[in-house]
C-alpha cells in the first residue's frame, strides 16, 4: 500500500473503531441513567418493591455499561492529538473550547456523583441519594451536549475565523458554536435515538423474563412484577423517544441538505439533479458507478425531505462534486465520498431505527393493562401480560410466541443504527474533516509514522474486542439472572452524620468493590 | 498578567490536582500487593478510593481538554510526539478503570485474581510514565521548526527521564500509603505506617536526586523555592507518619505532591515544551496558546465551575470519611 495513503487510512480506522464502539455504551449511559433515575423516584415516593428491585437491576447493568462508556472516553480525549496533531494545531482555538467544557462542567459531574450513587446506599438519605442518579444523570445529557456542539463544528463550522497571519481557525463567537442550528439538531436527534436505545434495551430483557414466565420456566411473581413494570416504561419510553427521533432525523436532514448538499445527495446515490426527487428504498448494482441498475423508489418523497414538498428540485451528486471542485479546486471526484456506506448507511440506520420504533408502538398497545380490555383478559401485576389486539381477542399462539422474541431481538436494533448513523454522517463528510475549511487527510499527525499507527490501531482493537467478549458475557449473565428479590431496600433512612453508636460502626459496607 | 499565563497556571493546577488525587489512587493500586495480605485487605484497599477514584480521573481529561483548549500546539506536540508512551499510559487507564467495576461482579478465584493483578500494574505503569514523562516536558525534547517531535520512542528513556517515572512511581506509593493509614482500620492501619516509613524514605532519596538534577538544568528562583518546600514538606510528612498523627502525614504527603509537581512546571516556564534542537523551536506559552477570546471564554468557564467542582467533590471525600477495616469487608456474593 502507498504508505501516505496508509497514514491517512490508519489513523481513519482507529478513529472509526474507537469512537463507533465508545458509542455502543454512549447513548445506553445516557437512557439507562435516566430510567433508573425514574424507577428509583416511584420506589422513593410509593415505597414499593417492585420499583426498589426494578431500579437496583437496571442499576447493575447500568454500572457495567457505563464502566466501558467511561474508560473508552479516556481515548477519545487525546486520540486527536496523537493521531490527528495538525487537526488539532487548526481547530484547537475552536474545538478545544467545548472539549475542555465537556470535561469541567459534565464529566467531574457525572463521574463525581456515579461514586456517590454506588456506594452512597448506607451513607445518604434516600432522598439525596435519589438526586445523585438524577445529577448523573444530567451530567451525561450535558457531556452529550458539548461533544455535539464540536462535532457540529466540524460539519458545520460557524463562529469562527481563520487567522490570516496563522492560517488557523480561530474563535470569535463561542454562543454561535454552542447554539447554531447544527448543534441543536443533533443534540435532540442523539439524545431521542439514546433514549430509544435504552428504552429497547429494557423492553427486550424485560421481554425475555416475561416470555420465561408465560411460559412456567420463572415462578417469582415478585420478578415479574418488576419486569412487567419495566417493560411497561421501556415501550412508553421507546414509543416517544423513537418520534422523537424519526422528527428530529427529519429535521437534521433539512439541515444537511442546506448545509452539505453532497452528504444527502451520497445517502440516495442521486448522481442527477432531479425535480421532482424520489426517495430510493434500495438500489441494486453498483451505486458508486455513477448510475443505478435496479431501483426502488418512491416519488418525490427526496424532494420532501429536503424541503417539505414533493417537486422542488434536489441537486444530485455530480452537480454537487461540480460545485465544490469550482469553489475549493481539483477534480469534481475529489469531492465524492464513499457512496456505497453512506447510502446503505442512511438505509440501515433509518430501518434498525424505525424497526424498534414500530415494535414498540405494537408493544405499548398489546401489553395494555386495562384501557380497552375485558375484564377476564386482565392480568394480575405479577403476572405476564396477556397480549391483546382488541377488547377481546388475544394473538394466537405463534404470534405470541414470535411477538416476544421480537420484543428481545430489537435489543440490539438502536444500537445498529446508532453505529450506522455515525458512520453515514461521518463519511459522508468525506474528503472533508472540517467541511470546507480542512481535508482528513492534512489532519494526521505528520511525525508520527505508519508503524507507530498500525501499533495503537491493533493495540488499541485488540483490547477493545477482549473487552467486548467479558462486558457481554457479563451483562448477559444478570441480565439474564434477573433482579434479586431477596434484596430488602436499607431498613432506615441513612442521616448524613453517619451512624453514631458503636453497634453500627463495624456493620458491613452496603456494597463494597 | 497575560490570560495564557494564567492558563499555564490553571493547567499546572490541573496536573497538580490530577497527580495529588490519582497519585494515592495510584499508591492504593501499587498497595494492593505490597501492603495487603489477603483478599480482604486487598479490598479494603480498593474501597477506600472505590467511590472517589473516578472523579479522581477526570483531572486528567480536564488537564488535557484544557490544554487543547488553552495550548493547542502544546497538546498536538505533545499527544503525537510521546505517542506510544501515552497510548500504554491509556491501555493502563481503560483496564484499570474496568477492573475497579468488574472484579466484584463474578466470585470465581481466578477472575478475581486476574482483576486484582490489573489493577497492580495498571496503577504501578502509569505512576512511572507519567513521571518519565515530565521530566521529559521539563529536559526538553526533539522538537523542529513545525513544533513536531522529531526523536525517537528511544530518546524519551533517557536516565533522567527514567529517574523521574521512577521518583513519581515511589512518591505516590508514599502518598498512597499516608492514605491507607489514614482511611483503613486494624492492622493493616499499623502496617501501611511502617511502610510508609520505608518508602518515604525511598523517596527522599529518589527526589533529592532528581528534583536537585532539575534544578541544576532548567531551575530557577521561584523552582528552587518550591523544592525547598518539597523537600520540607516529605520530610514532615515522615516524621507526622512518625508520631501516628495520620491527617497531619497525608496533608504533608500532599504538599510534597503538590511542591514537586508545581516545582516541574515553575522549572518550565515560559517554555510549555522547550525544543533541544534550537531554543527558537522551543513552544512557550505565547506561540502555543490560543487567542485571547478563547482564552477569555475559558477563563469564565474555569472561575465559575472550578470552585463547584471542588465543592462536591470534597463532600464526596466527607460522605466516605469512616475508616474502613476487614470487619466492613461483605462476603462476596453471586
Amino acid at each position: 500500500m502507498d504508505l501516505a495513503v496508509a497514514h491517512e487510512t490508519i489513523s481513519r480506522w482507529q478513529f472509526g473503531i474507537t469512537t463507533v464502539y465508545h458509542f455502543l455504551f454512549v447513548p445506553l449511559t445516557i437512557s439507562l441513567a435516566s430510567i433508573v433515575a425514574g424507577l428509583q423516584t416511584a420506589w422513593v415516593r410509593t415505597g414499593r418493591e417492585k420499583y426498589f428491585h426494578a431500579t437496583k437491576f437496571w442499576g447493575r447493568l447500568f454500572l457495567i455499561n457505563i464502566a466501558m462508556g467511561v474508560v473508552t472516553g479516556i481515548v477519545q480525549e487525546f486520540q486527536f492529538g496523537m493521531n490527528w496533531s495538525d487537526y488539532s494545531r487548526f481547530v484547537g482555538d475552536v474545538f478545544g473550547a467545548p472539549l475542555a467544557m465537556e470535561a469541567l462542567i459534565a464529566f467531574f459531574f457525572e463521574s463525581t456523583f456515579i461514586g456517590l450513587w454506588i456506594f452512597g446506599w448506607d451513607r445518604l438519605p434516600k432522598k439525596i441519594h435519589l438526586a445523585c442518579i438524577w445529577l448523573v444523570a444530567i451530567g451525561t445529557a450535558l457531556s452529550a451536549y458539548f461533544i455535539l456542539a464540536a462535532n457540529s463544528w466540524m460539519q458545520h463550522p460557524v463562529g469562527y475565523k481563520v487567522d490570516p497571519a496563522t492560517g488557523k481557525a480561530q474563535l470569535t463567537d463561542i454562543v454561535r458554536v454552542l447554539t447554531q442550528n447544527t448543534t441543536v439538531v443533533q443534540v435532540f436527534h442523539t439524545l431521542t435515538a439514546a433514549f430509544l436505545t435504552g428504552a429497547a434495551f429494557v423492553v427486550g430483557i424485560a421481554s425475555y423474563h416475561l416470555w420465561r414466565a408465560k411460559r412456567g420456566k420463572q415462578t417469582d411473581g415478585r420478578k415479574t412484577a418488576a419486569m412487567r413494570t419495566s417493560l411497561r416504561v421501556g415501550l412508553a419510553i421507546a414509543v416517544v423517544a423513537g418520534l422523537g427521533t424519526a422528527i428530529s432525523g427529519d429535521t437534521l436532514g433539512k439541515v444537511m441538505f442546506e448545509q452539505q448538499p453532497m452528504k444527502m445527495a451520497a445517502a440516495e446515490a442521486l448522481w442527477d439533479t432531479q425535480a421532482p426527487a424520489p426517495f430510493s428504498v434500495f438500489a441494486v448494482g453498483d451505486v458508486s458507478k455513477g448510475h443505478n441498475s435496479v431501483e426502488l423508489e418512491i416519488p418525490g418523497i427526496l424532494s420532501f425531505l429536503a424541503h417539505n414538498d414533493f417537486s422542488s428540485s434536489v441537486p444530485g451528486i455530480n452537480d454537487t462534486a461540480a460545485a465544490e471542485a469550482a469553489e475549493y479546486g481539483g477534480q469534481p471526484d475529489d469531492y465524492i465520498p464513499n457512496i456505497f456506506v453512506t447510502y446503505w448507511g442512511f438505509r440501515l440506520m433509518i430501518g434498525f431505527g424505525m424497526t424498534s420504533f414500530a415494535a414498540a408502538l405494537i408493544g405499548l398497545w398489546t401489553t395494555r393493562r386495562r384501557f380497552w380490555l375485558a375484564p377476564e383478559h386482565r392480568t394480575a401485576e405479577d403476572e405476564p401480560p396477556k397480549l391483546m389486539l382488541t377488547r377481546n381477542r388475544e394473538m394466537n399462539v405463534f404470534f405470541t410466541r414470535w411477538s416476544w422474541r421480537i420484543g428481545i431481538l430489537t435489543m440490539g436494533f438502536p444500537l445498529l443504527a446508532n453505529s450506522f448513523g455515525w458512520i453515514f454522517t461521518e463519511m459522508g463528510r468525506q474528503p472533508w474533516v472540517v467541511f470546507g475549511l480542512m481535508r482528513t487527510r492534512d489532519a494526521v499527525s505528520p511525525n508520527v509514522t505508519v508503524g507507530t499507527q498500525a501499533v495503537g490501531l491493533t493495540t488499541l482493537t485488540v483490547l477493545y474486542a477482549v473487552l467486548a467478549v467479558i462486558e457481554v458475557r457479563l451483562l448477559a449473565k444478570y441480565a439474564a439472572a434477573g433482579p434479586d428479590t431477596e434484596e430488602k431496600p436499607p431498613a432506615k433512612d441513612p442521616t448524613l452524620r453517619g451512624p453514631s453508636d458503636d453497634e453500627d460502626a463495624d456493620q458491613p459496607l452496603a456494597f463494597a468493590y | 498578567m497575560h490570560l495564557h499565563d494564567l492558563w499555564f497556571v490553571l493547567i499546572a493546577v490541573l496536573w497538580i490536582g490530577y497527580f495529588f488525587l490519582e497519585g494515592f489512587d495510584f499508591g492504593i493500586g501499587v498497595l494492593t500487593r505490597l501492603l495487603a495480605r489477603d483478599t480482604a485487605e486487598r479490598r479494603v484497599l480498593i474501597n477506600t478510593i472505590g467511590p472517589v477514584w473516578d472523579g479522581n480521573e477526570v483531572w486528567l481529561l480536564t488537564a488535557g481538554g484544557a490544554t487543547f483548549a488553552a495550548f493547542p500546539d502544546w497538546y498536538a506536540t505533545l499527544f503525537s510526539g510521546f505517542f506510544i508512551p501515552l497510548l500504554l499510559i491509556l491501555v493502563c487507564l481503560i483496564v484499570r478503570g474496568v477492573s475497579f467495576e468488574y472484579r466484584h461482579q463474578r466470585s470465581g478465584e481466578r477472575w478475581q485474581r486476574n482483576w486484582e493483578l490489573a489493577i497492580f500494574w495498571t496503577s504501578l505503569l502509569p505512576a512511572f510514565l507519567w513521571g518519565v514523562a515530565f521530566a521529559n516536558i521539563v529536559h526538553g525534547v526533539d522538537i523542529d521548526a513545525d513544533k513536531n517531535y522529531v526523536g525517537t520512542l528511544w530518546d524519551l528513556l533517557n536516565p533522567y527521564a527514567l529517574l523521574g517515572g521512577l521518583t513519581t512511581l515511589v512518591l505516590f506509593t508514599f502518598h498512597g500509603a499516608v492514605f491507607a493509614s489514614l482511611k483503613t482500620s486494624g492492622g493493616i492501619r499499623i502496617r501501611a505506617r511502617a511502610q510508609a516509613t520505608a518508602l518515604g524514605l525511598a523517596t527522599a532519596v529518589l527526589a533529592l536526586v532528581f528534583l536537585v538534577w532539575t534544578q541544576a538544568h532548567s531551575g530557577n528562583g521561584w523552582s528552587l523555592a518550591a523544592l525547598v518546600v518539597a523537600v520540607l514538606a516529605l520530610l514532615g510528612a515522615l516524621g507526622a507518619n512518625r508520631l501516628a498523627r495520620e491527617g497531619w502525614a497525608f496533608a504533608l504527603s500532599g504538599l510534597t505532591v503538590v511542591a514537586a509537581v508545581g516545582m516541574l512546571f515553575l522549572s518550565l516556564f515560559p517554555d510549555v515544551m522547550p525544543s533541544t534542537l534550537n531554543p527558537d523551536w522551543s513552544l512557550t506559552v505565547t506561540n502555543a496558546s490560543s487567542s485571547p477570546y478563547t482564552l477569555k471564554v475559558m477563563t469564565v468557564v474555569a472561575l465559575v465551575f472550578t470552585p463547584l467542582v471542588l465543592l462536591y467533590q470534597g463532600w464526596t471525600y466527607w460522605v466516605f470519611r469512616r475508616r474502613i477495616g476487614v470487619q466492613h469487608i461483605p462476603a462476596a456474593h453471586h
